[in-house]
Parts: structure tokens; C-alpha cells; sequence
């Protein structure tokens, strides 16, 4: 059973086999609105923890979504391209952004959890 | 959102259907696209033949049709009129809309920006044959140099944001010639968002600096930012939330004391001219629109005119071409030479936006310091009676007066299940063009409105009833209308999603295009 | 004063119900070392009259281009405006409307937007156009900046023959901005070997066709080495009414166009407001700087439109906006759009006829003139030609006569001794067999 894993950016990510699967919260994609497009990384692309991985853009507002671990990009999801509205509809699943070889599985470790993540949206949002 | 009624039930029994035979209602005419009209063949314009000859195409002439329809003058202008009672302008009412300035556009203007000698002459004639062109030009450049204090200003930009790319570029350039390699530009938190995209698109890191709870920038915290990596500081004075920015004096000294230049947006003039100088403020280099304080029309989107004031430590960059008085009277300098080796270079072709020059200047003739004068006045008398009007059914944000224009927020929406979003809209059904909404990001759903003076006590009178009943409406229940609105206008709310998602951006005859790899 | 409704009665209520007691009470934030007591030092307000005759008189002391006989081209160009044109685009809901933020209060302007992309698209022969941007020598620089995005490289190449304007603002861009150029003499009539230029670090070369100097050529051997390379082709146009009779830069493979539209729906008007173009292809309209009207449903699921794409704009992307750019040249668009529609296909290539008439018969005509050289091999409506002695003299000269006779180079390359004898002169449908008498015989007397 793999654990989700979140930033205080509302981006998630959770392990599967070596790969980090990175994704938005529900929280970011309701305050985002609808989503009208996704700008997804190239595939090779090394990124850092907290640098920019990915742009997410609805109508009115166009985010960053930042790596929440360091790696280089695996895989991308390509179905996003075609129907962007899958980060609304599975924020959690089926609209997940990219897929990370990770460089250093610890840093998972400072990334708040299910429940710590809920107390931040509580308390902070 | 909920569906029109598709009934209209008479007080004797019969309905009648709401949509009529042909989708019009009344004047309001539905109106097909040029494409879907035309024919090939059909022509609006009478030319004659040309005489037999030699084409010298060298071989290249287009091939295949273009696809343009063929129009008769009837049909072109009965279309165009069409789409044009589909739109709300200044000539039909109040425009609310915060910084943006929209006073009425006087026809004079027109008159005058048609003129042969004005409209009817090529940039590159020799100068011996335009010479009241540079004396217009020269003339509108003194009046803006005594209502700015600023001893030069570049009058090549477009449009304001194309003014605030100039004059970080200035002021970038100076720092150079200085040997001072900056990174950092400080930009308030409430600024309008071509103040942050100029300074990154011109290199800058953009630091932002947070308000206090006055509404004004926090002077202490842009002490602390300001260091020797700070190149400029770029506000809005009066800033984007109608307040003058009190403390102004002492903000230009200490960005001077870092050696950092002042830059101002001068978007909210109007709310100052003749009454303030920005020379006066300590500022270095601000922009002017010649769209809204200046009166040159808005024409749906385009074109303005973004002439930029500068002090004397920034004239030097200024960009080409500019205007000077050589020994035998005006002379455009159009090249790096001489005084201008430092200037900046071109930032657009040819000399910049004459048409809104001419506009512009007998909008000043028309006025008169005097005239200017009361202009700022009655723009902020406007403001702040629509304030005291309505600051007890809307939110205000910010206690006290306000100069042009009168800042609100969707506090007093909280409950209602109603968002500025639907209040605005619900304005629109009114007669109304919304006021400037969620802007500043200060302040929670923002609503600007700036009356501007050449709205009548009457015409306030009526907006602030209307928006008084609108608010009570909002907190007694009323959501369905605002939910449902615009109900009124040509097109009902429009999906932004879809547009974005899919996006078509030119009409087609066919499903798939052929281009060339 | 005419444009001020309230009366001193309204502003004495009006300051009550503030409950302040005059005017200066709402100006108090101002410190008190900047207020300015008095007036400023400007005449104080003018009736219509007294303005009119003012301005009235400053025009006056300009040669209207439609007074004598006139060739000036090199990147604005005097064509008939159909008077319905001028009319159409007075119209208080035209005129005095704002940008159409609240599409349901502005359906007449989205639609002429789409329109308009639409001929643009059309006559470009490519898949999208943008809403306008200030003019083509800023369309230009756009087109660089977007070409560096899409490529990730910092490198241009520009033509020798692109219009010393556009080069300009695109050096001016690329000084602040941070890229780089490779900019190529200009040499009239000669060949450029482009192609050479073209490596793995460039973003895109851009030529102007028909040139600065009015040669027409065919790009799309060039488009296919940039592609090869992974760069991209821009063509700029300066006159877009030679695509009413030369290939297109779509038909060329071209990536990006930047132009020009003055010479549809727009007057002369010393060089502002212009009309800048802006095409490309479809996979690149994310990157694609402007504004963009955008076809989508009502909630009645009524045909309307939208300006959509707006995340790149500056007003949401803010620092990672594509382009600073705020407004577009509306008026000028809604103008070129109306004239396009009166013209129509067949107008339009009527059009485009007579001008390339009237240059063949211009050329002609002073290529015979003794020591006179036609440099061009092709032109639509402009050429260049050889003088046997400086052109900037020989121009002086014939505006003393009454005659605007064109542009001598020397004007944008003082500094190119090799370029002194050159002359650029434009015809087009406004010129008269009786107006090219004139300029026939008055340059043949100048150089004699």
C-alpha cells in the first residue's frame, strides 16, 4: 500500500517501485478551477527538490507545480495533453503529472502526511 | 447556471414563446461571420482593371485561392454595424472600471487626427516638408514636461506597458554606463501585472514588497529590501488601491540613498494632473497613458500611446528617434550619434503613435491648466462621493478618503453564496459595464471603481442606487439572479473552459488544414 | 467646459455629503512640498474653435502625401481607404469601447477579432493569427523572443534586407532581454547565403519578402535547412498587400510571421498607430505573444467568443508572462478587417494588380533615364535603384519641385558610403500616370 507524501505547495507524491509519482492535491486543483492545460517536462529532464517541474493553467491562473523530490523524469502523462480536466476530475490518480528516478528516497521523509497535510490545510488555507 | 424561461405566461391565459422566429430580439440582431456571407466574385470596392503588362513577379505569383468572401458595401456595413450594437462603449455608459480610466472620448479629437496635414504624411518624408508635425510633436512634449516636471520625455512607446519596457530599459542602461550591475527590481504586491513581466523580461529578479494596513506600501519593509543589488522600485502613485501614497517623498530618498532609480506607473494620473508633479516626488522615469488620463479612445483593445517622462540622470538613454531643436528649428535624430551615442536604440518603427499625439493634444488645448486642474478634482470628488455612498452596503477596504478611484472587497458578499464574480455580472443586466474585479490580489475579490469626471452627479446617483440594490438583494437570498446573470446581454455567460481547452481561433471550411512542413 | 458635466452647485453637494469642505481636504496625502497651489505654466482652456485653428494651422504647414506626387514606401505605403471604412470605425461602440474582458457586453468586438485572425491567417497561409500587436517592427522582435522559447536557443540571424526599423527594435530587445543576433549587410540585389549561417545554437533566421529594397524571393530552401538545424523561419512583410499577388510565407514553410497591416483600413499617420501581424502554426500558440479571441458556446449554447489563452498574458502569468504586451492596436485591426471584408478575394488581387502595374510602369520608365540602374530582378510595388550620384541630394531636390520621390537608403545606413546612390520608391494604385510624368521629368532634370 503506498503512502502519499505532501508539500506545503499542495503538490503529492508517493512511491511506485523506484519511481516517484508526482502529482497536485485536491486542494490545489479546486482553488485552481478548472484546468485548461498542463506544460509537462521532457522526459531526461533532471530536476531538484523545490525547483520547478511542471505549469498547470486554468482559465484564470497559470501555477508552478514544484518537484517534491529530486530526480530526472521518467515518464510524463501524456493523457493530460489530450484532456487536461483529469487533474479536476483524479487529482490524486488518474491525474497524476510526472513520474521521478529518484535520487535520494530520505528526502521523502520531510514531506508532511495524510494527516499532517490535512492540520496545514486546516489551519493555514 | 439556470436555464432562461422558455414561457412567457400573459396575465389572460395565452403563452408566448420567448425566442423568436429568427433568434433576434428586436435591434439585438444576430449576425453570422464575413465567411458564412460572402461570395466569391462579390465586391465592395469598385477598381478598375489594370492595363495589359509585364508582370516582374519573378516567378513567384500566389498560387490557389486565398479564401476570402466577397462582400457588397450593404453587406459589410450592415455587418459591421451589427457587431458594433453588440457592444458596450463609453458613448452608451459609465465604464466604473478602476485604472483604466475611461472618460468620455471628445470628437474633436477625431476631427483634428483626420486632417490631411496630420493623417495624410509618411514618417520618412524629408523633415523640410513636415515640419508642423515635429511642432505638434514638440508641443505635446512641453505640455507633458510642465505637467510632469521631468525635463525630457521618449515618445516612441506604444502603449503603456511598451512605456514601462522603456523605461526599465533606461534605467538599466544607466546603471550600466555606470558600471553598476543590479539584479533585483522591488515591485508592491498590489502592482498591475505588466509592472513585474517588464522587469523580467528585462533581466530582473522581481522582489515583491507587501502592503501595510493602510493600503500603501510598507515603507518599512522596502527599507529592508533596498540594497546596492536594488535597480529600481517600480509603484503606482496614487497606487492600485485609489490611495496617494503618503509617504512618497521619503520612499524616493531612500531609494535614491541606495542608488537605485524610482520608477512610476503612471496609470492613475488623472487622479494628480495639474495639482501634483511627479518631478516633485522625487521620481526618475514614470509612463504616461495617453489612453486614460489623456483621453485617446480605448477602440476595443488598441491603440494607445505610452509616452515616458525621465529625469535628467535617465534623458541620455532615452530611445530613438528623438526630437531636438537643431540650429535650423526641429530635427529628428534617428541614429546613435553625437548626444544620443547612449541612447537605447528603436523600440518601435518610425516615430511613434502621431495619431494619438494629435488626440491627445487637443484633449490638453481643450482643457487648459485650469481645465487639467479641475479634472483631477473632479475625478476624486466622483470617487469619493460614490464612496460615501456606498461604503455601507459594500465593503470598503481601506478607511478614509481615496483620490480617482475607491477600493471594495467581497466581505460584504461573505454568506451570501455569491461572488464578485456574479455581482459583476448581475451589474452588466443592469446596464452597466462592471467595475474592475479581483484586482489588486490585496484585498479578497477586489471590486475598482473609478467613475473618472466626466460622469454627471446624476449618472452616480443612479449607479450607486443600483448597486445599493444589488448588495441588499445579494444578503437578503437573492442568489438565483446573480447566479443566472448576465441574462440581458446578445450572449449569456460564455464558456472560458472550452475556449481554453479547445481552442478555435480562426473560422475554417474544412475540418483539416494542409500546411506546408 | 464642455467636457466637464458638474456644476459648482453638484460639486457643493457632492463635498457635503463627503462631509468634507472643499476639495483640498480629499488631497491632503499629498506632502506638502509637492502641491502645487497654483496653476501650471500652460495656456488655460480653449474653445473648439481656438483649438481647431491651432492644430489646424501645424498641419498646414505639412505636404499631405495626396498633394503632390508621392513614392514614399519603405514600410508604410499610401493606398485608398474606402470611405465606408472610416465611417464604420467611428461608431461610439467601436470607438470608444474597452478591451473585451467582459465578452458578453462585447460580442461585436471578439467577433470582427476572430475575423480578423481569420484573414490574417488566410493571407499568411498559416494556422493562427493573434489579435494584433503595436506594429510589424515590434511584431518582429516578438516573433525572436518567441523563436527563442520554442528552440531554447539564444542565437538569430537577420537578413540584410530586413527593414532597418525591425533590425533595430530586435537589437534593442536583444541588448535587455538577453539574446543574440547575427545581422547580415545589407546589400541590394545581391545574393545572402543564409543557409551558411544556420547552426545547431540558432533559434531562427528572419527575412522580409518582398525585402527592404523590394526583391521577391522563395524561402523555402531555407526553411527546410532551419529545419533541418531545429531552428525556426520567420518572414517578416512590411507590405501586406503583396500577398494579394506573391506566394505566401505558410505556401514557404515559414514558422512565424511578424507584418505590417497598415496598408489595409489604416492611413499614413506618420507612422502611428500601425498594425502589427502575427501568424504561426497551432503547436506553437501557447507561445504565441497577444491577445486571442477564441470561438466557444454561451450558456444557451449560443455560438460566441472569448479572449482565451490569457495565462500567458501579463495580467495572470505576471512574471512568467510571454510578452509584457497589454494592448493590441484594436482600431486599426477593426479597420484593416472591414477593408478586407469590402475588398473581399477578388478585390484584393485587383487590387494588388494595380499596384504591381504601377511599379512595372514606374520602372520602366526611369530605368531609361541616363545612368538610372533597376537593382531588383522581382518587386511587387517597391523597388530600388542605382543614381549616378547621392539619392539624399537628389531627393531634397525633387521635394524642393513638389515631388516625394522615395527614400534614399542613406537614411538608415548613414554610416555605408556603398548604399549612397541608392534610391527605394514605391508605387501604388494612387499613383497617376501624370504623377510618374512628374517624377520622370523632374529626376531626369536633377541629374542631368
Amino acid at each position: 500500500m503506498s503512502t502519499f507524501r505532501f508539500t506545503r505547495d499542495h503538490e503529492w507524491v508517493r512511491l511506485d517501485g523506484d519511481l516517484a509519482i508526482v502529482g497536485i492535491t485536491d486542494y490545489a486543483q479546486s482553488q485552481l478551477g478548472d484546468v485548461v492545460y498542463v506544460e509537462l517536462p521532457e522526459i531526461g529532464h533532471r530536476v531538484a527538490k523545490g525547483t520547478e517541474a511542471a505549469v498547470v493553467e486554468s482559465v484564470k491562473a497559470a501555477s508552478e507545480v514544484y518537484a517534491p523530490v529530486s530526480g530526472e523524469v521518467a515518464e510524463i502523462n501524456e493523457a493530460l495533453t489530450a484532456d487536461p480536466a483529469k487533474v479536476n476530475a483524479d487529482p490524486m490518480g488518474e491525474g497524476w503529472f510526472i513520474k521521478l528516478r529518484l535520487d535520494d528516497p530520505k528526502e521523502l521523509d520531510s514531506l508532511m502526511d495524510e494527516e499532517g497535510y490535512k492540520r496545514f490545510i486546516e489551519e493555514q488555507c | 447556471m439556470s436555464a432562461r424561461p422558455v414561457e412567457d405566461r400573459t396575465a389572460d391565459g395565452p403563452v408566448l414563446p420567448l425566442e423568436t422566429i429568427t433568434g433576434n430580439r428586436a435591434l439585438q440582431i444576430e449576425e453570422k461571420l464575413i465567411f458564412e456571407q460572402g461570395s466569391p466574385g462579390r465586391c465592395g470596392v469598385d477598381l478598375v482593371d489594370p492595363p495589359p503588362f509585364q508582370a516582374r513577379l519573378g516567378g513567384l505569383e500566389r498560387q490557389g485561392a486565398i479564401g476570402l468572401p466577397g462582400l457588397s458595401e450593404p453587406q459589410v456595413v450592415r455587418h459591421f454595424t451589427r457587431l458594433s450594437q453588440k457592444n458596450y462603449a463609453i458613448d452608451s455608459g459609465l465604464y466604473p472600471l478602476g485604472s483604466c480610466t475611461m472618460k468620455h472620448n471628445p470628437r474633436l479629437n477625431e476631427k483634428l487626427a483626420r486632417l490631411p496635414g496630420l493623417a495624410d504624411i509618411h514618417p520618412l518624408q524629408p523633415v523640410s516638408t513636415i515640419p508642423g508635425a515635429l511642432a505638434l510633436i514638440d508641443t505635446l512634449v512641453h505640455w507633458l514636461k510642465t505637467l510632469t516636471g521631468m525635463p525630457a520625455i521618449a515618445m516612441s512607446p506604444g502603449a503603456g506597458a511598451h512605456g514601462e519596457l522603456c523605461g526599465i530599459m533606461s534605467i538599466r542602461a544607466a546603471l550600466e554606463a555606470r558600471g553598476d550591475r543590479r539584479r533585483r527590481v522591488l515591485v508592491p504586491e498590489s502592482a498591475h501585472g505588466t509592472n513585474p513581466a517588464t522587469a523580467a523580461a528585462c533581466g530582473y529578479d522581481v522582489d515583491p514588497v507587501s502592503g501595510n494596513l493602510e493600503g500603501r506600501v510598507d515603507v518599512g519593509a522596502l527599507k529592508a529590501k533596498l540594497d546596492t543589488d536594488v535597480a529600481a522600485l517600480m509603484l503606482t502613485n496614487p497606487n492600485t488601491c485609489g490611495l496617494f501614497e503618503n509617504e512618497i517623498i521619503e520612499i524616493a530618498a531612500a531609494v535614491h540613498a541606495a542608488g537605485a532609480f524610482f520608477y512610476c506607473d503612471g496609470a492613475n494620473f488623472n487622479a494628480i494632473v495639474g495639482r501634483v508633479r511627479p518631478a516633485d516626488l522625487g521620481i526618475d522615469c514614470m509612463h504616461l497613458n495617453l489612453h486614460k488620463t489623456f483621453s485617446t479612445p480605448h477602440g476595443g483593445g488598441g491603440p494607445g500611446s505610452g509616452p515616458v517622462a525621465l529625469a535628467a540622470s535617465l534623458s541620455a538613454y532615452a530611445p530613438l528617434p528623438w526630437l531636438v531643436h537643431g540650429p535650423e528649428g526641429l530635427e529628428l535624430v534617428e541614429h546613435k550619434s553625437g548626444n544620443a551615442q547612449q541612447a537605447i536604440g528603436r523600440l518601435k518603427g518610425f516615430h511613434g503613435q502621431m495619431g494619438m499625439f494629435v488626440r491627445a493634444l487637443a484633449y490638453m488645448m481643450s482643457h487648459g491648466a485650469d481645465g487639467l486642474r479641475q479634472v483631477a478634482e473632479d475625478a476624486v470628488l466622483n470617487a469619493n462621493y460614490l464612496r460615501v455612498r456606498l461604503e455601507s452596503d459594500l465593503s470598503l477596504s481601506f478607511p478614509g478618503p481615496c483620490m480617482h478611484e475607491v477600493l471594495f472587497d467581497d466581505r460584504f458578499l461573505k454568506e451570501t453564496g455569491i461572488t464578485t464574480l456574479d455581482f459583476a455580472k448581475a451589474v452588466i443586466d443592469e446596464g452597466y459595464h462592471p467595475m474592475t474585479m479581483y484586482f489588486p490580489l490585496v484585498v479578497h475579490g477586489a471590486l475598482l471603481i473609478e467613475p473618472t469626471e466626466t460622469e454627471s452627479k446624476a449618472s452616480l446617483d443612479q449607479f450607486a442606487v443600483t448597486l445599493k440594490a444589488l448588495a441588499a438583494e445579494a444578503r437578503s437570498g437573492g442568489a438565483a439572479r446573480f447566479h443566472a446573470a448576465p441574462r440581458w446581454t446578445p450572449r449569456r455567460r460564455l464558456d472560458e473552459t472550452a475556449a481554453a481547452r479547445k481552442p478555435v481561433l480562426r473560422w475554417d471550411p474544412e475540418p483539416v488544414r494542409q500546411t506546408k512542413e | 467646459m464642455r467636457y466637464l458635466p458638474l456644476t459648482d452647485r453638484d460639486r457643493g453637494e457632492m463635498l457635503a455629503a463627503i462631509g468634507v469642505d472643499s476639495i483640498d481636504a480629499l488631497f491632503a496625502d499629498v506632502p506638502g512640498a509637492a502641491r502645487l497651489e497654483g496653476l501650471v505654466d500652460l495656456p488655460n482652456a480653449m474653445g473648439e474653435i481656438e483649438v481647431e485653428r491651432a492644430i489646424s494651422h501645424m498641419a498646414s504647414r505639412n505636404v499631405a502625401a495626396g498633394s503632390v506626387p508621392f513614392f514614399i514606401g519603405g514600410g508604410a505605403y499610401r493606398h485608398h481607404i474606402p470611405a465606408a471604412v472610416d465611417h464604420l470605425i467611428q461608431r461610439g461602440e467601436f470607438l470608444t469601447s474597452y478591451t473585451p474582458y467582459q465578452p458578453e457586453l462585447a460580442q461585436g468586438t471578439l467577433q470582427y477579432l476572430f475575423e480578423f485572425q481569420t484573414q490574417v491567417a488566410m493571407l499568411t497561409s498559416m494556422e493562427v493569427a493573434n489579435a494584433s500587436l503595436y506594429d510589424g517592427a515590434t511584431a518582429c522582435a516578438e516573433a525572436v523572443m518567441m523563436a527563442n522559447r520554442l528552440t531554447r536557443r539564444r542565437k538569430a540571424v537577420l537578413s540584410g534586407g530586413l527593414h532597418s526599423h525591425y533590425r533595430e527594435v530586435c537589437e534593442t530587445y536583444a541588448r535587455f532581454v538577453g539574446f543574440e543576433l547575427g545581422i547580415l549587410d545589407p546589400v541590394p540585389g545581391g545574393a545572402e547565403d543564409l543557409t551558411e549561417l544556420v547552426g545547431r545554437d540558432t533559434s531562427c533566421v528572419v527575412v522580409q519578402n518582398p525585402d527592404f529594397f523590394g526583391e521577391i524571393r522563395d524561402y523555402s530552401d531555407l526553411a527546410r535547412n532551419c529545419h533541418d538545424a531545429g531552428a525556426l523561419l520567420v518572414v517578416v512583410i512590411t507590405e501586406i498587400l503583396s500577398l494579394g499577388a506573391i506566394i505566401p510565407p505558410g505556401a514557404m514553410g515559414a514558422d512565424i510571421v511578424a507584418a505590417e497591416g497598415q496598408s489595409l483600413g489604416n492611413a499614413l499617420n506618420f507612422g502611428g498607430p500601425h498594425l502589427g501581424l502575427f501568424a504561426s502554426r497551432d503547436k506553437f500558440v501557447r507561445q504565441m505573444p497577444g491577445r486571442l479571441a477564441g470561438q466557444t458556446v454561451d450558456a444557451d449554447d449560443r455560438r460566441g467568443w472569448v479572449l482565451t489563452l490569457s495565462t500567458r498574458e501579463q495580467h495572470i502569468r505576471r512574471e512568467r508572462a510571454t510578452s509584457n504586451i497589454c494592448t493590441n492596436s484594436g482600431l486599426c485591426a477593426l479597420a484593416f478587417t472591414i477593408h478586407l471584408s469590402l475588398l473581399g478575394e477578388t478585390g484584393l488581387t485587383r487590387l494588388a494588380q494595380l499596384n504591381h502595374a504601377a511599379a512595372v510602369s514606374l520602372a520602366e520608365r526611369l530605368e531609361c533615364i541616363t545612368g538610372v540602374q533597376l537593382i531588383n530582378r522581382a518587386f511587387f510595388n517597391e523597388f530600388a535603384l542605382r543614381l549616378p550620384r547621392p539619392a539624399a541630394a537628389v531627393v531634397e531636390t525633387l521635394a524642393e519641385k513638389g515631388v516625394l520621390a522615395g527614400i534614399p537608403v542613406s537614411r538608415f545606413y548613414p554610416n555605408r558610403p556603398e548604399l549612397g546612390d541608392v534610391l527605394v520608391v514605391a508605387a501604388t494604385e494612387m499613383a497617376t500616370p501624370e504623377d510618374m510624368d512628374r517624377l520622370e521629368m523632374e529626376l531626369r532634370e536633377a541629374l542631368s
